[in-house]
């Protein structure tokens, strides 16, 4: 093969070493490796990878720049579109979008667009974030509900415009699942804090320990505290449990549950960090997407001996982000493919023993493409686990809805919100992310939260 | 910031604070409680709110010190401030008229069913009020809660005051005696919000229940707090924390209670240990 088809490796801690703390996996390249990643890139004129990503970085022209050297220049070209580069560099699923569309791909690896997309905002993250210039003030009001990459989104573009903007958070920080789920190994809090950090120079004000619905109603924000427009980004935070018998055994997490008493609350630093988080020797998840891949790493830093993936289909449909299974994988999770649980077996004192769980075999394509499982008769055996963790997706909170008159919502609980402009049924109130869409990415709750503030920032010209 | 403007010291373990938080006090109800967090280190920890001043702008909680945060909290004088507090959260009481109720607070439940009694009487009911501990010095505000009350009853384990016995040895007199009851409310250790349960199902009395599950959030996006009601499961900080006490399955609650039993006890040894010797710093 020759040079150009194969991508520069990441440099990553040793899975051995790794799978026992919490520091970052992935080190980053260093300016060598992406100016020579750079040097990959053909500069295609039609920009197919482009086209790949939800919010249209200009990458050929953001790559060209960081051949040249022009780190700084590379940053500004990608923040036109992407206010959270240091974040989707990381954690963006790549091979799924810009990536996958990349020319390079065709015959060998793509262009390592994640990792220089990375590189750059890291880079200038150590020079110190240059805050983005503000309009002068229109002496309009915008209220954001929820921190999440798609509310920090609508508040950066609506303070750029001149827009005073509040933020109300439920939680006791800022950054939605940035903060709370994805953990510090794969998104270290510092990046995350120093983005929020960023805002608040840019004017943003921010309310922590804010449960809109609790504390104010949406219609009394803008009826009472004179907000001109609302944005939700409340996210998809309400856990599923998959309803087989013993699920409130104790030692049965949901994913939220355990990623947040170890992420948010530093369960892993207990008892320097009053938050307990329990694991035990043997941990089972449930699930195959990011979430699921997440909670078994986090169980092997936690200390468990074994961690295993429960997930009812094969390999080839794991959702989750390749580079995540592929971690995961060298770190010692152990998949258990092709099997689901059907009810979870508890003690006397009500403490998890055991899984029953089914083998499954693959049968014809199903409404979404994918070959459904199906069940094999008789494949009944018992797991060993004393730890279950729940990874099988997340809903709408309620709590908004529930509170807001003539919000309308379909029938999984998600706002409806038009995807041209993010406006709800009420008028002024627009909604965006995974509160709209269900359960998707960051880049893609970016993406709306972008549509939703270009709307309000018209609205408001008016 | 929230400031802590009042202290009061109820018993050598239940302490009183009135603390700074004008829009919580604007706009919580009975039935309803707060998350708050001491410090940057500090754990979340659900208080029920036990009075508010709305004019004031506080909210009261009244809480007993049974490990580390509680203990930690206990420490605290007026004038002192927690990071971050939180609410209102929970749905709050439904208050009707149901004619004849009966409002049991056991232990520190007396806190939390004080304000319920409350609007339970200006809703035009006719109260009966309860309150049970384990001993005297661990009771508190009966004259506030007997205010509230057209009947009321005191009763201690040890018979050191009131009568000697436990709350549901009077609600069951009261219910023969009286011949009808139409609502119980009753919050205290799950023991006691159990058997009174129990003892009003066959007379097929509403009985409300308030639950203290394990919480994180109390927003509905961990599941910590989750409880079986009837053949559901339910989440405490959001659909309760009340339940109706004929279909809240108590044994599991009790269970669950103990789910961090190892660590609160080395969160407590670490508390207490002051740094001496122990190996835990
Ligand atoms: C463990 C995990 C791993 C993931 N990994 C990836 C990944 O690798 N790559 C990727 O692209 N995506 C990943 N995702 C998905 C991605 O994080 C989400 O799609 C994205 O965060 C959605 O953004 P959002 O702004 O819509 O909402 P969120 O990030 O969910 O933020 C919503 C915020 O609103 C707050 N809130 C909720 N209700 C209220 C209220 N009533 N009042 C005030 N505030 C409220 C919440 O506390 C929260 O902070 C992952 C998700 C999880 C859970
Ligand atoms: C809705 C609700 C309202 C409450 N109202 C009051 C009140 O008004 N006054 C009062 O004294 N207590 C109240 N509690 C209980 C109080 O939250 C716990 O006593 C406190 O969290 C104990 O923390 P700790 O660190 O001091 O003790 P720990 O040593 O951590 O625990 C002692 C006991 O408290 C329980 N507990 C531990 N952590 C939590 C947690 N995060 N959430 C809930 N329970 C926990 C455990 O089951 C354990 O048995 C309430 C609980 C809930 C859920
Ligand atoms: S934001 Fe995500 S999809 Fe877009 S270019 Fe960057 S890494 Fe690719
Ligand atoms: S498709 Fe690949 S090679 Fe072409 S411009 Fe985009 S990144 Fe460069
Ligand atoms: S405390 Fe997290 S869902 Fe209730």
């Amino acid at each position: 093969m020759s040079l150009n088809t194969v991508k520069h490796e990441m440099p990553c801690q040793d899975p051995k070493v790794r799978a026992k703390n919490f520091d970052e996996v992935a080190l980053g390249y260093d300016k060598e490796t992406a100016i020579a990643e750079a040097s990959r890139c053909l500069g295609c004129k039609k920009e197919p990878c482009r086209q790949g990503c939800p919010v249209q970085v200009p990458i050929p022209q953001f790559i060209a720049k960081v051949k040249e050297g022009d780190f700084s220049g590379a940053i500004s070209t990608i923040k036109e579109k992407n206010a959270l580069p240091a974040v989707c560099g990381r954690v963006c699923p790549q091979e799924a979008q810009c990536e996958k569309y990349c020319v390079l791909g065709k015959k060998g690896d793509p262009v390592g667009i994640g990792r220089m997309e990375r590189f750059v905002a890291d880079w200038e993250r150590e020079q110190g974030i240059k805050p983005v210039e503000c309009a002068p003030p229109t002496g309009k009001k915008v209220a954001v509900v929820g921190s999440g990459p798609a509310g920090l989104t609508v508040a950066a573009d609506c303070a750029q415009a001149g827009h005073k903007v509040t933020i109300f958070e439920a939680l006791h920080v800022a950054g939605g699942v940035l903060m709370y789920g994805i953990p510090e190994f794969r998104l270290p809090k510092a990046i995350v804090q120093a983005e929020i950090e960023n805002l608040k120079k840019m004017g943003v004000e921010i309310q922590v320990d804010a449960v809109i619905g609790a504390i104010d109603t949406v219609d009394e924000l803008l009826e009472n505290e004179g907000y001109d427009a609302v944005f939700i980004g409340t996210g998809a935070g309400l856990p599923y449990f998959l309803k087989i018998p013993g699920e409130n055994l104790n030692g049965v997490y949901s994913a939220n549950e355990f990623l947040t008493r170890t992420n948010l609350m530093k369960g892993y630093l207990f008892p320097e960090y009053d938050t307990p988080v329990k694991v035990g020797k043997k941990v089972a998840v449930l699930g195959g997407g990011n979430v699921a891949m997440d909670c078994a790493r986090t169980a092997l830093r936690l200390g468990a001996e074994e961690v295993y993936i429960v997930y009812r289909r094969s390999m080839e449909e794991l959702p989750a982000r390749v580079e995540e299974v592929h971690h995961a994988e060298e770190e010692g999770v152990i998949f258990k493919i092709l099997t689901n649980p059907t009810k979870i077996i508890g003690n006397d004192e009500n403490w998890v023993v055991g899984m029953e769980c089914l083998k499954y075999e693959l049968g014809e394509p199903d409404a979404s493409g994918r070959r459904s499982p199906v069940a094999i008769s008789g494949s009944e055996h018992i797991v060993d686990v004393d730890t279950v963790v729940v990874a099988i997706g997340q809903g709408p909170n309620p709590l908004v809805p529930r509170t807001t008159k003539g919000l309308e919502t379909n029938k999984w609980g998600n706002i409806v919100a038009s995807e041209e402009t993010g406006l709800t049924s009420k008028p002024a109130v627009y909604a965006g992310g995974d509160v709209v869409t269900g359960a998707a990415t960051v880049i893609k709750a970016m993406g709306a939260g972008r549509v939703a503030a270009n709307s309000i920032c018209e609205l408001l010209k008016k | 910031m929230f400031k802590i403007v009042r202290k009061e010291v109820l018993s050598p373990t239940l302490k009183l604070f009135d603390i700074e938080a004008p829009k919580v006090a604007k706009k919580c109800q009975a039935g309803q409680f707060i998350i708050l967090r001491i410090d940057e280190k500090g754990e979340r920890i659900p208080l029920t709110i036990a009075d508010f001043d709305r004019e004031k702008g506080t909210i009261t909680l009244i809480f007993a010190e049974v490990g580390k945060t509680t203990q930690q909290l206990g420490q605290l004088e007026a004038g002192d401030s927690i990071l971050d507090f939180v609410g209102p959260l929970g749905r709050a009481s439904e208050i009707e008229k149901y004619g004849r109720v009966v409002c049991i607070g056991a232990g520190v439940g007396i806190a939390p069913v004080f304000p319920i009694t409350r609007a339970l009487k200006e809703a035009g009911n006719e109260v009966i009020g309860i309150a049970g501990a384990r001993s005297k010095d661990l009771l508190f505000w009966t004259d506030e809660f007997k205010a509230q009350c057209d009947e009321f009853h005191v009763c201690t384990d040890d018979g050191t005051a009131g009568v000697k016995g436990n709350v549901t040895e009077i609600l069951k007199k009261i219910i023969e005696e009286k011949g009808q009851v139409d609502y119980v409310i009753c919050i205290g250790p799950i023991p006691a919000m159990k058997y009174t349960s129990l003892l009003t199902k066959p007379y097929g009395i509403k009985t409300f229940v308030s639950l203290n599950s394990i919480m994180v959030d109390g927003t509905g996006m961990c599941g910590a707090c989750r409880v079986t009601v009837g053949d559901e499961m339910k989440f405490s900080c959001v659909d309760g924390p009340e339940f109706d006490g004929h279909l809240v399955d108590f044994d599991e609650q009790m269970r669950r209670a103990q789910i961090f039993k190892d660590e609160e006890a080395r969160a407590l040894a670490k508390g207490s240990c002051g740094g001496g010797g122990c190996g835990c710093h």
